[in-house]
């Protein structure tokens, strides 16, 4: 590549963090932040532990309790995790020994990896970051290369420094027009992979751009990034902008003064130059977005709120997954999503459970009350949301509509805590995966933003929120 | 790392699209900080009739007294997507597994799967319908050949199918290799990056005790 090539953000990041070229056409390439959690960073820790490689520099690593933490109220370290206990105690021990930054269940920064990672500002535009958790790009949002990784590759990171790893293929994902009224981050992305598929961006990045991104709060570009993994996509970038720099001034880890200002210079730099080439282009018209709703057991399986299970399965998938899906739904072919009736709902993960997330949710909570029978959880992202919600009164909004108000983590996303719906109950939920079996026994999960969710937990089914925005 | 080079064994028929982590493993079913005693939860949804219980479901694939050794899986699309837990890999391996044949593999998946000495096969799905229909019919047996050297999947009735893999992964399989052995060779490349980083990108190196401000 000659100097005066013009480069995609994704290369600007890649050439940044090359230590070199590996043979088989692999590089080695530098990590700057790994973050883990007690489910899969403790496995590495240990392991690391267990080979004697001692963390290169413990100082540019973090942990955090967030995935077998009890969210209860008034929570310690006990969970109906099974064996939760040990996960808990394992990552406090391997965390001091080698000498690494923990969140603990009781600090006042404690919550779920990719809310508290921006909140302290460890994640940083331009930067490479992986956690052992496939929603580390998440943190793409502000311009780093963040991308989930095994406990394997953890310990790798941990122990050198440096990745190996291939080029991703890069696609540009051009979203235009604007989002309607109580249209979401969440419903462009559950619109691009029932469009693109769950494997539909496997192994590449997804830079996303365009007036419809740009015009995006920091938590609405983090939403759409979470579900890049959905798309089987290694990670999802968007370039730092001017909202993105004042979001991260003075966050904890973020540098100071004359440091700041150098950073922010490097920074500015990080956008495609204008002639750069991608190896796909997507593009889509928010304007044409509607609230989306999962029917089946994959992030691709959803359709607009107001439409109606498919007729047949996915051109060129197996007939056997979309008749799966559609009997473990206990759904029709050509039934309308709309009116299903529902046993629960759960706003919270890392995908939907940001302070601008549980706003949207209060808004349409506030005055109203959930159906009667229906159970209703929200989850804050972290402690630090928790606690601002609270003093705007959110809570107050959450709990006089019917709904539980929990510690932060990543509670019943996926059994965290150990906690899980009942068999075979309907579930309309803020979170990311509507597989078999996540959020409890044979549960069946409709994924939906948050507004739809709390529409929905008032209606006692499923419902369009816009009529009763306020 | 377990070396692989090739092997001879029962293949078994698992043709469904973006099979997910959370059904190779379950999240209620990894109850200890480790790498073991995985292997009785994996596909503990589908393998057994109830959820939590242990009485096996007879119509499951690997409960049929024909894929009771099965070391091969022949799958869909996007195989292991969703959770990046590396205890579905732990899980696939204990039981025996030795090696997946699937159109694609999510990413972090493949990644975790070349890491654990399992190899990870890309084929298209013409070719594993192919090899299914041979496997269902069970006419010349129920196992096939997958031979990494020659990047090979060779059936008994003498059909071959050449896959596709990355080149390191292939390499690193061939030998057991350990990446981060591999990687300390570069020890001193990589002091050198850090060295000329630090002036480039001050903010990026953290001082530990001192960031620790309010």
């Amino acid at each position: 590549m000659s100097a005066a090539a013009p480069l995609s953000l994704l290369d600007k990041l890649w050439l940044s963090h090359l230590v070199r070229e590996l043979p088989g056409g692999t590089a080695l390439l530098a990590i700057d932040r790994v973050m883990l959690h007690e489910r899969t960073g403790s496995v590495a820790l240990r392991g690391l532990a267990a080979s004697g490689r001692p963390v290169l520099d413990p100082r540019r690593a973090f942990c955090t309790m967030d995935h077998v933490v009890d969210t209860r109220p008034g929570r310690g370290d006990a969970t109906l995790m099974p064996g939760g206990e040990a996960f808990i105690s394992a990552t406090r021990a391997a965390t001091r020994e080698a000498g690494i930054r923990l969140f603990d269940v009781d600090d006042p920064d404690q919550g779920i990896v990719h809310v508290i990672s921006p909140e302290l500002g460890i994640v940083l535009p331009g930067l490479t970051l992986v956690c052992p958790d496939s929603h580390t790009c998440t943190q793409g949002a502000f311009g780093a290369l963040a991308w989930g990784i095994g406990s394997t590759e953890a310990e790798h990171a941990l122990a050198t420094g440096t990745l190996r790893m291939r080029r991703p293929r890069s696609v540009r994902v051009t979203l235009t027009g604007a989002v309607g009224a109580g249209v979401t981050a969440k419903d462009l992305a559950l619109t691009l992979i029932t469009r693109y598929g769950a494997d539909g961006g496997s192994g590449a990045v997804l830079e996303f751009c365009g007036p419809a991104v740009t015009a995006m709060d920091m938590a609405q570009r983090m939403t759409l990034c979470n579900m890049a993994t959905e798309f089987a996509a290694v990670s999802a970038l968007i370039a730092p902008d001017e909202r993105t720099l004042d979001w991260l001034q003075g966050r904890r880890y973020a540098p100071v003064g004359e440091t700041w200002e150098r950073a922010v210079n490097a920074w500015r730099q990080l956008a495609s130059d204008p002639e750069a080439r991608f190896d796909a282009e997507w593009s889509l018209d928010a304007t044409e977005v509607a609230p989306m709703v999962t029917w089946g057991t994959s992030p691709e399986q959803a359709v607009a709120v107001h439409a109606a299970v498919p007729l047949e399965p996915r051109p060129g998938r197996p007939t056997e997954s979309y008749r799966r899906a559609l009997h473990y739904m206990g759904l029709q072919p050509g039934q309308p999503l709309a009116g299903l009736p529902l046993d629960a709902a759960f706003i919270g993960s890392c995908t939907n459970s940001r302070l601008e997330d549980l706003r949207s949710a209060a808004s349409v909570l506030r005055g109203r009350r959930i159906a009667p029978g229906l159970r209703a959880i929200c989850v804050p992202g972290s402690t630090r949301v928790r606690r601002e919600a609270e003093a705007e009164g959110l809570h107050e909004v959450f709990l006089a509509a019917g709904f539980e108000w929990r510690e932060a983590g990543c509670s019943m996303c996926f059994f965290a805590g150990g906690e899980h719906f009942g068999t075979r109950e309907r579930v309309i939920s803020s979170t990311n995966r509507n597989f078999e079996s996540r959020q409890g026994p044979a549960t069946r999960t409709h994924l939906a933003s948050p507004e739809t969710v709390a529409a929905s937990a008032v209606a006692g089914c499923i419902t369009d929120p816009r009529p009763l925005l306020n | 790392m377990q070396a692989f080079t090739q092997l001879t064994a029962v293949a078994a028929p698992l043709f469904r699209a973006n099979v997910d982590t959370d059904i190779i493993i379950p999240s209620r079913e990894i109850r200890g900080v480790g790498k073991q005693g995985l292997a009785e939860g994996l596909f503990a949804g589908w393998r057994y009739r109830e959820i939590g219980g242990r009485e096996p479901d007879p119509d499951f694939v690997l409960n049929r007294p024909e894929f009771r050794e099965t070391k091969i899986l022949l799958t869909g699309e996007n195989f292991g997507c969703g959770s990046s837990r590396e205890h579905a890999v732990w899980a696939l391996a204990e039981y025996g597994i030795r090696a997946i044949i699937a159109p694609s593999f999510a990413p972090i998946f493949e990644n975790n799967c070349v890491r654990n000495g399992v190899l990870p096969a890309r084929l298209p799905s013409a070719a594993i319908e192919s090899l299914i229909a041979g496997l269902e019919a069970g006419r010349t047996g129920r196992e096939l050949t997958v031979d990494l050297e020659a990047c090979e999947v060779r059936g008994a009735d003498g059909c071959i199918h050449a896959f596709s893999i990355d080149k390191e992964a292939r390499q690193m399989l061939l030998v057991g290799a350990d990446a981060i052995d591999l990687t300390l060779r570069h020890r001193d490349e990589i002091e050198a990056f850090l060295d000329r980083d630090r002036q480039l990108r001050p903010w990026v190196y953290l001082q530990g005790e001192r960031d620790e401000r309010p």
